[in-house]
């Protein structure tokens, strides 16, 4: 079976002083190639050990993730990861950055110059091959993270709130980036994030998650991100039903976190 | 009292420069911190003034000049010196029977550096002969005025007064002509005004210290020149250096990478690490003699500890991300150890280095002060037994400039390798 299958995961943390949590209880879901799903949720709901155990940095403590027929047991190539920030190596500029999956591979330039220039000019690098990391914004860093992410050619994309520490401007911008590359590239794509908006108009899939423990709330099949592409995302926020899922979602979310705190006044 | 005086005229410079150089150069800086308003709890407001700077330095040397009366000072802002010339006070002698006599004492004052040479007065009449001493500047001196009188302290012979003040054993008596008291054995100890300049083998001016630095560096000192001395110790401390950051480096890796290395070195490291590298110096000489090897060893053992803990922090302080980017590229362990956690740790690496550099160079001065043929500290150690304090801060000033010059060297090192540090 191709794609990507989450099966029956759970995960549990012991901690030091004898307590564990249960940061995921039985999740199950499955992505076919080239879906993007994007996953909301309160923090502390497990997205990103959910993201961890899928990209191998973590092996569950119930269940397995299956990807194009065989068992994920650590980190690989075939997964590709996009941090927050702070994932860049400072000391390579931004052509080494990008080009450094291909060059682990014992690669020569001759075969990943073409493609890794392509992706530089694709995400507005070009004019910026040789300066340091450094020397770049945080949304240039961004694009220098999915370059390089691309430039590997993984089958499927791991993304962990990619543009939370982004300005609302730049953000609008790499949103619109992230859907050009996804059509363009036909990537799997998870990516999870804590802006409602972002959620929609980017997630083909939605998967709204609950905290205590971290499971799948609801999950939603949404028209936007293909309107999105190559078009003007704001003009998508007023398309027919963005307002009333977006109101949905919002009112979901709020109730969870509401009940969080209720609980911990309980707890008291 | 010098020390007091010392420190009250450079209380006087650092608030006067101030003053003046505020008022002068007040409106003359147009930059951007000069348009803050808040500048006092600003830490990025406040950077190091020029001015200040140029200022201490000269102010230092110009102290030093005054206190020695450099030649380099003008006379005019010479502290005032020792008495140096011809002085002379009167002594009334009273014989065990009662009988009253005066005599003069002739008081010839040399300069520091000086030779005292001894010189004959007319003795004069009566019970109380004129004496002639010659002395050096800035000392006190015991006078046996009785040597050639007719009435000696044997007889029961006393001094009663000193130009007519009266005065009695542990008493002192302030004339013009110097500071006076009497021994327990009644002889007059006589100290001209002293002044408030250092004498040289105190403190020596600075163009002293200059001529004598001309002079090592072309004619050498215990066999060897000055830059061989310099050149000897630098050489330890580059030596001994290498071979710590040598295992260092990699054992901290190690500490930083594996339970079991981590585990088996802890204990040793964290028990080394407090262990001054001074402390070692004795075993070190039992055990390998006051030659090079022990010297290179000690500065060995003085430098692993301190890169091996800063390895182990460079790799303890990589972001998992980037492990994790890398592994998810598709690097293996080696790449990961060659192309992320190496260069990730440059940094740390980088400020242990200059701190094992600092220690080292310390450790090494140290070290030759105890035992060395040669070197810096051997240099002002065998310069301080023969009172050269000329030497001695020569050498000082030279440890000073070059151990600032490593520091110096290290940070446009780590500027040219590690630009990134700090930026990201
Ligand atoms: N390494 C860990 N050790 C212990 N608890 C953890 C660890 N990682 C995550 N958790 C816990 O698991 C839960 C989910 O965390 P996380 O996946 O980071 O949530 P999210 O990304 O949705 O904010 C949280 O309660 C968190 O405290
Ligand atoms: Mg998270």
């Amino acid at each position: 079976m191709t794609g990507l299958s989450i099966e029956n995961i759970s995960m549990r943390f012991d901690l030091p002083n004898g307590t564990s949590v249960q940061a995921l209880k039985d999740v199950s879901l499955h992505l076919n190639e080239g879906e993007l799903m994007s996953v909301l949720g309160p923090s502390g709901c497990g997205k990103t050990t959910l993201l961890n155990i899928v990209a191998g940095f973590l092996a569950p403590t119930e269940g397995q993730v299956v990807m194009n027929g065989h068992t994920v047991t650590g980190p690989d190539a075939e997964r590709g990861m996009v941090f927050q920030q702070g994932a860049l190596f400072e000391w390579m500029n931004v052509r080494e950055n990008v080009s450094f999956g291909p060059r682990m591979k014992g690669q020569k330039e001759a075969e990943w110059g073409d493609n890794v220039d392509h992706l530089l000019d694709v995400t507005g690098l070009g004019d910026f091959k040789d300066k340091a990391i450094y020397e770049l914004s945080g949304g240039m860093q961004q694009r220098v993270a999915l370059a390089r992410c691309l430039a590997n050619d993984p089958d499927v994309i791991l993304m962990d709130e990619p543009l939370g520490a982004l300005d609302a401007l730049t953000r609008e911008k790499m949103q619109g980036l992230v859907l050009k590359l996804w059509k363009e590239t036909g990537k799997t794509i998870i990516l999870i994030t804590h802006s409602v908006e972002e959620a929609i108009l980017l997630g083909e899939r939605l998967l709204v998650m609950a905290p205590r423990p971290g499971r799948i709330h609801k999950e939603y099949r949404l028209p936007f991100a293909d309107m999105g592409v190559g078009g003007d995302l704001r003009a998508v926020k007023h398309a027919d039903g963005y307002a009333e899922t977006r109101e949905e979602i919002l009112e979901m979310i709020w109730n969870m976190e509401e009940e969080i705190m209720g609980r911990m006044e309980e707890q008291k | 009292m010098i020390g007091f005086a010392i420190l009250l005229v450079y209380i006087a410079i650092f608030a006067g420069s101030f003053l003046i150089v505020r008022f002068l150069v007040k409106k003359a800086t147009r930059d951007f911190t000069s348009l803050k308003t808040v500048t006092f709890g600003d830490e990025s407001a406040v950077t190091s003034n020029r001015t200040a700077s140029v200022v201490s330095v000269l102010t230092i040397f110009l102290i030093w000049g005054s206190f020695t009366g450099s030649a380099w000072v003008p006379g005019f802002l010479h502290a005032p010196g020792p008495f140096v010339g011809e002085t002379s006070f009167t002594y009334t002698l009273e014989t065990a029977d009662g009988e009253r006599d005066d005599a003069t004492v002739f008081v010839r004052v040399v300069d520091f550096g000086e030779e005292v040479e001894k010189f004959e007065v007319d003795p004069g009449e009566g019970i109380a002969r004129n004496d002639a001493v010659a002395m050096p500047a800035s000392r006190s001196t015991t006078i046996l005025f009785d040597k050639n009188d007719e009435a000696t302290r044997k007889d029961g012979a006393r001094v009663v007064a000193i130009d007519g003040t009266p005065i009695a054993p542990g008493d002192e008596v302030k004339t013009d002509a110097g500071r006076f008291t009497l021994t327990d054995k009644g002889a007059i100890s006589f100290a001209p005004p002293a002044g408030l300049q250092m004498e040289p083998i105190w403190l020596p001016p600075p163009e002293a210290v200059v001529a004598r630095m001309v002079e090592i560096a072309s004619e050498g000192y215990r066999d060897s020149t000055l830059w061989q001395h310099l050149g000897y110790s630098l050489f330890r401390v580059i030596a001994g250096f290498f071979f710590g950051a040598l295992l260092g480096i990699p054992l901290g890796y190690a500490m930083g990478l594996s339970n079991w290395f981590r585990g088996w070195f802890e204990p040793i490291v964290e028990f080394m690490r407090p262990v001054p590298p001074l402390a070692l110096i004795p075993l070190v000489i039992i055990w390998f003699g006051i030659g090079e090897t022990g010297k290179i060893i000690l500065l060995f053992l003085a430098s692993l500890w301190i890169m091996a803990i800063a390895a182990r922090a460079g790799v303890s302080g990589v972001n998992i991300s980037k492990v994790h980017a890398a592994y998810s590229l598709g690097a293996s362990k080696l790449q990961i150890m060659r192309y992320v956690i190496m260069p990730n740790s440059l940094p740390e690496i980088f400020t242990g280095a200059r701190v094992a550099m600092g220690v080292c160079w310390g450790t090494v001065v140290a070290a030759e002060l105890v035992a060395a043929s040669e070197g810096a500290g051997m240099m002002i150690m065998v310069a301080s037994k023969f009172q050269l304090t000329d030497i001695v801060l020569m050498g000082i000033i030279l440890i000073g400039v070059i151990g600032f010059g490593i520091d110096i060297l290290m940070r446009k090192a780590e500027n040219y390798l590690v630009p990134w540090k700090g930026r990201s």
